[in-house]
């Protein structure tokens, strides 16, 4: 099994969180990233980005109101 | 609800938010607000600013409904989709002086992001400079972001927190409504604590009940199509994403059909109004704003919008605006339809100074 790759991009402010995961997926190009964001905003700007990259995206949202996204390719 | 809410989170938010601030931004113009400056966020926090005796800049002083709606509207739309969440701790010191100095930079151009889009849309071409310079300031912004710029991260703040912001529109709500006042000097002029322009901009304004009804209807869609005209242009060159883009885009257009329709349309450089014709400073100056604005992480529309959601920290860029606003007219620093103030060339060169050192300075603490 491949290694995953974290991206904590939690309390971060725009465009930090898409760019930070943009960066990981760039060096990647194939595997598994999993990005936590603890807002609306940046959870919806990841997933864009990683889906019109080509990534499949999963989200896995959590009681403490942050999520876990995990991305494939 | 929820279906009206994934189609404003959809690459369709923005465009309807934008659409919609492009139609009444002239309308409040036609209804009464300044010249191209149905909604300028700058230009109502400063009148804000005067309104309180921060600046006693006699023609612009008014409590805009606009910002106190576009607050409580976010506040409505966090709420009701869960995502009121009170956060601060990520540099709020550096947040307030990226305020103050990004207003420094708007004020010498005369606008926000906002009203340069609206100018353009009113045939105002002087808008054009400041346009260029704002997309100059966000590309230097950008170049920091790339080399590691950040203010580090949020946490989660106590409940209490958050509703602060909302409580002061309220209170500046009663304010406007109520119009208090203690007394008058020996010439009869109001000594506060609240004033209203009887001349100038600061007295062109909707009436209050339309003014903020359409605040609270704009801060409900942008707080949920995520609309920043600042993250906008960020956003299309960082990241090859144009969702907000077309926002702005549609913003432009939108208005710009809806000037022509109210005969609101004057193409030319000369005599627009509350505009000045030096392009060096028109440019200079929202160079400053947009690099500022870049570093805070959005333009000031999305900061007033994101207090609604219980951002603390951008409650201290807001609270930095209103200073700003504050110094800027009383130490000459703002502009003039007659041209920059006399220390306006000082303070953007101070101030892109100021801020490019915190664009090389400002890492995340690795704890």
């Amino acid at each position: 099994m491949s290694e995953i790759k974290t991206v904590d991009a939690r309390g971060l402010s725009c465009p930090q969180p898409a760019m930070l995961t943009r960066q990981a997926i760039h060096k990647l190009e194939k595997g598994t990233v999993e990005v936590l964001v603890d807002s609306a905003t940046a959870r919806e700007n990841v997933s864009r980005l990683a889906k019109n990259a080509g990534w499949t995206v999963t989200i896995e949202d959590k009681s403490d109101g942050s999520s876990r996204i995990v991305l494939k390719k | 609800m929820s279906v009206i809410s994934r189609f404003l989170t959809s690459r369709w938010g923005p465009i309807i938010t934008g659409i919609s601030v492009g139609v009444l931004a002239p309308l409040l113009v036609f209804w009464g607000n300044p010249g191209n400056m149905g909604i300028c966020v700058v230009c109502f926090t400063r009148d804000i600013a005067g309104a309180l005796g921060l600046h006693r800049a006699g023609v612009v002083q008014y409590i805009r409904p606009e910002i106190i709606g576009f607050v409580l509207g976010s506040l409505a739309a966090a709420l009701a989709f869960k995502e009121f969440k009170p956060r601060t701790g990520s540099a709020p010191l550096v947040r307030f002086l990226l305020g103050m100095f990004a207003v420094f930079g708007a004020l010498v151009f005369l606008g926000c992001p906002w009203r340069a889009y609206l100018r353009l849309a009113g045939g105002d071409w002087t808008a054009i400079f400041g346009i260029l310079g704002l997309v100059v300031g966000i590309g230097l912004g950008i170049v920091f972001l790339r080399m590691g710029y950040s203010l580090g991260r949020n946490r989660p703040a106590p409940k209490a927190v958050g509703w602060v912001m909302p409580a002061i529109m309220v209170v500046l709500l009663v304010l406007l409504i109520v119009e208090p006042q203690f007394g008058r000097d020996a010439e009869g002029n109001p000594t506060g604590p609240i004033f209203f322009s009887t001349t100038g901009p600061g007295s062109q304004h909707a009436a209050l009940i339309i003014s903020l009804v359409v605040g609270l209807f704009i801060g409900f869609l942008a707080q949920r199509s995520r609309f920043c005209t600042v993250g906008a242009v960020r956003d299309a060159i960082l990241l090859r994403d144009l969702r907000l883009l077309y926002g702005v885009l549609a913003l432009i257009v939108a208005a710009f059909v809806t000037n022509l329709i109210l005969g609101q349309f004057h193409p030319g450089f000369a005599k627009q109004p509350v505009a000045h014709t030096n392009e060096l400073w028109n440019f200079a100056g929202m160079a400053l704003a947009g690099l500022a604005f870049t570093l805070a992480g959005g333009c000031p529309g999305r900061q007033f919008f994101l207090t609604g959601e219980g951002d603390a920290d951008s409650a201290m860029f807001v609270s930095g605006m209103l200073v700003g606003a504050g110094i800027s007219h009383t130490y000459s620093m703002a502009s003039s339809p007659a041209g920059p103030g006399v220390f306006g060339p000082f303070i953007v060169i101070a101030g892109l100074v100021v801020c490019v050192i915190i664009g090389l300075t400002m890492r995340e603490a690795k704890v």
